[in-house]
């Protein structure tokens, strides 16, 4: 029997990471998990490891344990991410530190990792998370806006490094999805923010999953170095 | 087995690997002469890269340590720690001595 391809999902102790997670073990993915809690997933097909994505001893543990337990690696979402509405006045530099480590360290780290383990087969699939904050220069978000500007340009040129081994890199940019991340945002900017989309509504987490897919099709291999915003913002 | 033995057969067994996925006039002999980069070497920038990858997975294998091979001590050395398989064991072994392994 064929084994299982696998998926190595960011960010999955909730929202859009946990609904990831149980839409690709829905389709008969195997899926390896992180977050920084300990998770108990009762699902024969998913294993989580607890860490800080920024952690780079912990991320090569981690990628070193899937080589030697799980075999090979088909795709990667790098979904973890964390943000703080703040003016850049009132900015604490931590805070800086800590959205920097997460949505842009965290992410390179994973690329790396997974691209080794990738191009051993010759072929894979990396889907990083940008956001309509970087397009939309969103004030009050400027250096999560930031952080994320460095995934999309890290996407483009890792699409270019990593096409010789067969591995395509891509990213969504989400609108707001009623998650977390979003929680401290006021309704009345979360409002103004929406009305500046071309489709002016919450994002769903079947909007995310239905572009992820799509990257992940066997018949997009030939699609690299792409950013595709959800909501018609550009 | 010394560290140093240990060390070229993890370097060997990468090779080996590595030479799966090419031409028959381009495999690489598992030798401490090869030579890896520069003037007389095989490889290509790519292939150097997709090399060193399969070494540190062996390094990793072999001594439960994960090294990064290509950091900016290794590519700001006058002479280049990758010029060969022995050059780039003993630079291995200066890793492994950092970390605390050591014969």
């Amino acid at each position: 029997m064929e084994p299982k391809p696998l998926v190595v999902i960011t960010g999955t102790s909730r929202g859009i990471g946990r609904f990831l997670a149980g839409h690709f073990l829905e389709r008969g993915w195997a899926v390896a998990g992180c977050s920084r809690d300990v998770l108990d997933w009762p699902h024969a097909d998913y294993h989580h490891f607890a860490l800080d994505v920024g952690d780079e001893a912990a991320v090569c543990r981690m990628f070193s344990g899937i080589r030697k337990h799980l075999g090979g690696l088909d795709a990667l979402i790098n979904n973890a991410g964390v943000a703080a509405m703040n003016h850049v006045l009132l900015t604490p530099l931590e805070t800086a530190r800590k959205i920097t480590s997460t949505n842009f360290l965290g992410t390179f780290l994973f690329c790396r990792e997974a691209a080794k383990l990738m191009q051993r087969k010759k072929r894979g699939r990396i889907v990083n998370f940008a956001t309509v904050a970087t397009p939309l220069q969103l004030e009050g978000e400027a250096v999560y806006a930031a952080s994320k500007a460095a995934v999309v340009s890290l996407t483009e040129v890792l699409a270019r490094e990593l096409a010789p081994f067969g591995i395509t890199v891509n990213a969504i940019g989400p609108t707001p999805v009623k998650t977390d991340l979003i929680r401290a945002v006021p309704p009345e900017k979360m409002d103004r923010l929406i009305a500046r989309q071309a489709i002016p509504r919450f994002g769903e987490f079947r909007d995310v999953a239905n572009v992820i897919d799509f990257f992940l099709r066997p018949e997009s291999d030939f699609i690299t170095g792409q950013v595709i915003y959800l909501g018609g913002v550009s | 087995m010394n560290e140093t033995s240990q060390i070229l057969a993890a370097i060997y067994k990468a090779i080996e690997e590595f030479n799966l996925a090419r031409q028959e006039t381009d495999r690489l002999e598992s030798s401490p002469e090869t030579r890896l980069f520069g003037s007389g070497a095989k490889l290509d920038s790519l292939a150097l890269v997709h090399l060193l990858v399969g070494i540190e997975q062996q390094i990793n294998d072999t001594f439960r340590v994960n090294l990064t091979l290509a950091s900016d001590r290794a590519m700001s050395r006058q002479r280049s720690p990758f010029r060969t398989v022995q050059t780039l064991a003993e630079f291995v072994g200066e890793l492994l001595a950092e970390q605390g392994h050591g014969t």
